[in-house]
């Protein structure tokens, strides 16, 4: 192995293959012959956007299930193939896609692929296994409201995104995860599981022809003429003021603060200057302007940072910080303060280089693994950005400047209308 | 994964171990040292971990700030692990900038300042790190059962260390724990990637072969007794969810019982991931998911072995199903385990936890970072051989071992159950 050449170039039209299915499914494969293995990921539409209100967490229950027996096969049949063989295949419901990914040795493709598509064809939700899910899901939710983390970032979420579909968890409450019917999972399967849209990508050992005409064999004769189109989303009425909420969990020792706005989308013009602010803000270093002033000065929390989501809609750009209960408003008001400096004044020079020598460097450590390049080829699809993206990628990046992402910072953040979610005892 | 590596010692005692690798043009660069919680008394738990966060403030070289920035710029990825054998830092950079991660670990290894102020500052990161963990009900439980498991062995603390101790340690105890371990002859350096194995030595010999070796502590040697009777322990806390943990002491990494004690870990849970990178499987063909899960006594079943110098714990850690009960639970569990000692598996059902390892040491092969961590990793318990000879030595594990371990090790005697219950619920406010 050590005689196999290096690949020196990121993932391009001349070595990443696309086709599209007569049915609406994009395949993407690229090869990796320096390990036995290969990964398998992708999404289809169905998700949580389809999910009726009163059934929060609808698509992820459905998408749960979808291993849980199949026409050819019950629960224990399905793992003992994938077990066996020392491979995994699971799915996740986010709110615009079902999401899926999976790993076999190279010699298992054929059985992970034919796993994926029993999955996503004829799942058949046998009424005990979904009982026992349900369980499972809700005990999911009882330790989620114990997780000062999780409190926060929801409740942060009902702040931002009040009367928009992102305040919605796409696992659900527990009341609406109680009111979900075995026949509520089929029908969803039914109605909004389907070809169109679906993105299957396949890195590793394999030929990137054969592994497309593989995927071909089990997915090109599926079809759903009921398949529903991608509903739009509304528009999104931003803050006018600060608004802080706290949720109270007793017997905690330390609070999360999620603070922040919703941000641009990944395909939003200044997606990329806002990334490279953020990237100032947050995260460079050691978590950037915040964790130099919240950890490094202040000594207030073992972790401060920020993030950008981006994503198919307007994601959250927030700041994050576990803290000592005792100084959630001091902590507060240094992050608020970077907010509004960041806003201010522009980034030095000196800053963004750093940034764009940053996200530029580290692109080939992010493809390191097959899941890391499945995972690269996969936004290339989701946002429409191009084979030939990460070819592109640096001049992408160079050419932001102080200004646009001055610009972009003023686009979204104010330091007067922020939302503030707070978890802790 | 198994192409050739170089092993080499610097005049210093630095143990050196190079792996090229040309898949990618990337080279993961890690030092590890002799030193973790097991090295702390009391009074002083938990300064491993503080020294380790201390090695990013800075030395006149390298100051804090521009330490923190060099390597982000650069593309790089770094990060640092604490654990009760050993302590560990790495940079993964594009090939071309491994020069940096070199220098400056070569820097760190002697020249950090542990400014006072630094120091002030990071108590409260670290007593707010801890807070954190507290936050956790399994990190909760297993502070008390490590406790309960270990009287005399220092694996007694966890990593992160007493409130008590982080509140008055000094600066002066942290710089001596620093300078009393960090040296050339008690570490090891471990690179794998795209270099060429000739030049790379002797960068390496011109950065860290200056470095003198230094009069290094011998490690305690407190061997924990033999657990005399069933321990068990209750954790009460906040939430609506029990857990279980229920542990057995098991040997060390380097012991032959080792490898059937793995495979008896793989029946019993699935398979342990010992990758640092790159994910592991699901677990819902082990005899307790099984037995547990699909019974719905539990929602979730996981269980694992630690590869540690001295003898430590196998765990199985259970989600309880809210309508049942932990002696319900706990029954089931005992039935399962007694299923093993009484008879050997099926030999097919071993072949399969060999496959999965297989499948998962391929998974960890496609990342240079795991393969760079792993001959680090592996130097710190027993030798590289312990990792290449792993699978092998797996697939020689017969029925019957599995079976003559489940029986010595998995006993009443041997065994410590940890239960957290539940005591409140949260309320929203305005």
């Amino acid at each position: 192995m050590a005689n196999t050449p290096t690949l020196h170039s990121f993932p391009g039209p001349d070595d990443t293959l696309r086709v599209q299915l007569a049915n609406g499914i994009t395949v993407l494969a690229r090869p990796n012959f320096n390990s036995p293995s290969v990964s398998i990921n992708g999404y289809i539409t169905a998700a949580s956007l389809l999910d009726p209100i009163e059934k929060l967490g609808l698509a992820d229950f459905t998408s749960s299930a979808l291993m849980r027996g199949t026409h050819q096969r019950g629960f224990q049949e399905i793992y003992e193939a994938l077990e066996s063989a020392g491979s995994s295949l699971g799915f996740d419901s986010g709110t615009h896609t079902t999401s899926f990914g999976g790993k076999a040795l190279v010699e298992d493709l054929d059985m992970l692929l034919e796993l994926l598509a029993e999955a996503l064809r004829q799942p058949t939700f046998p009424p005990e296994q979904v009982e026992r899910l349900r369980a499972q899901l809700l005990t999911g939710l009882a330790i989620r409201a114990q997780d000062t983390s999780e409190m926060a970032s929801l409740t942060f979420d009902q702040i931002i995104y009040h009367d928009h579909p992102y305040e919605r968890p796409e696992d659900g409450f527990p009341e609406t995860i109680q009111a979900i019917q075995p026949a509520d999972l089929a029908q969803f399967h039914q109605q909004a599981y389907g070809p169109k849209g679906m993105v299957l990508v396949i890195v590793g050992a394999v030929d990137p022809q054969q592994a497309a005409e593989r995927a071909s064999r089990y997915l090109a004769d599926w079809n759903n003429p009921a398949q529903p189109p991608i509903p739009e989303l509304p528009d999104l009425a931003p803050l006018n003021e600060t608004i802080t909420r706290r949720v109270t969990i007793p017997g905690k020792y330390q609070s999360d603060i999620y603070i922040g706005v919703a941000g641009p989308p990944r395909r939003a013009p200044d997606y990329l200057a806002a990334s490279l602010g953020n990237n100032i803000l947050g995260q460079f270093g050691m978590m950037g302007r915040i964790g130099d002033v919240v950890r490094k000065q202040a000594g207030l929390a073992y972790y401060a940072s920020s993030s950008l989501s981006g994503g198919s809609g307007p994601g959250p750009w927030r700041v994050s910080a576990g803290v000592d209960p005792v100084n959630i408003d001091k902590a507060v008001d240094l992050i608020r303060q970077e907010i509004a400096r960041f806003v201010n004044e522009p980034v030095s020079a000196e800053e963004l280089a750093d940034s764009q020598a940053n996200f530029v460097g580290r692109l080939p450590l992010s493809l390191e693994s097959n899941g890391g390049v499945a995972g690269a080829l996969l936004n290339l699809e989701r946002y429409d950005l191009g084979l030939d993206y990460y070819r592109r990628y640096p001049d992408l990046i160079r050419a932001v400047t102080v200004e646009e992402v001055l610009q972009a910072a003023r686009s979204y953040l104010h330091p007067d209308r922020l939302g503030i979610g707070i978890a802790g005892p | 994964m198994q192409s050739a590596i170089t092993q080499t010692r610097l005049a210093n005692g630095l143990h050196v171990l190079l792996k090229e690798i040309h898949t990618a043009p990337i080279i993961s660069h890690w030092v590890w040292y002799r030193v973790g919680s097991r090295d702390e008394k009391p009074g002083i738990t938990g300064i491993s971990h503080w020294v380790e966060h201390m090695q990013f403030k800075g030395t006149p070289q390298f100051p804090a700030a521009i330490l923190d920035k060099s390597i982000s710029r650069e593309g790089g990825f770094w990060n640092a692990f604490t654990y009760m054998d050993w302590t560990t830092y790495f940079e993964t950079m594009p090939a071309d900038k491994i020069d940096l991660a070199l220098r400056l670990e070569a820097d760190r290894m002697i020249n950090s300042q542990f400014d006072p102020d630094e120091v002030a500052s990071e108590r409260t990161v670290i007593i707010s790190e801890r807070q954190g963990n507290e936050n956790e009900p399994l990190f909760r439980l297993s502070e008390e059962l490590q406790a309960a498991a270990f009287r005399v062995h220092p694996y007694h603390h966890e990593v992160i260390g007493d409130l008590a101790d982080l509140q008055s340690m000094t600066r002066e105890d942290l710089y001596n724990h620093y300078r009393s371990h960090y040296a050339p002859n008690n570490a090891v350096l471990a690179v794998a990637g795209d270099f060429e194995t000739e030049s790379m030595l002797a960068h390496i010999r011109q950065l860290f072969e200056p470095i003198p070796a230094a009069q290094v502590p011998a490690r305690p040697s407190r061997p924990e007794p033999p657990q005399a009777g069933e321990k068990r322990i209750t954790v009460e806390g906040p939430g609506e969810t029990t857990f279980i943990d229920v542990v057995h002491h098991t040997p060390a990494a380097s012991h032959p019982d080792f490898f059937p004690l793995t495979v008896l870990d793989s029946l019993l849970t699935g398979p342990s991931n010992l990758n640092m990178f790159g994910g592991g499987i699901s677990n819902k063909t082990s005899r307790l998911y099984r037995k547990l899960v699909e019974t719905e006594l539990a929602i979730s079943v996981h269980g694992g072995l630690q590869a540690t110098i001295d003898p430590y714990l196998h765990s199985i850690t259970i989600i309880m199903h809210p309508s049942r009960s932990v002696d319900e639970v706990l029954e089931a569990l005992h039935q399962e385990i007694a299923r093993l000692q009484q008879a050997p598996p099926p030999a097919d059902e071993l072949a399969r936890a060999v496959k999965q390892a297989r499948a998962l040491f391929a998974y960890g092969s496609e990342s240079i970072t795991n393969q760079a961590f792993w001959m680090g990793f592996a130097e710190m318990f027993d030798s590289y051989a312990w990792f290449t000879s792993y699978l092998e030595n797996l697939a020689k594990v017969t029925p019957e071992d599995v079976q003559r371990v489940a029986q010595a090790y998995l006993r009443p005697q041997n065994r410590i159950v940890g239960v957290y219950l539940p005591t409140q619920d949260s309320k929203e406010t305005a």
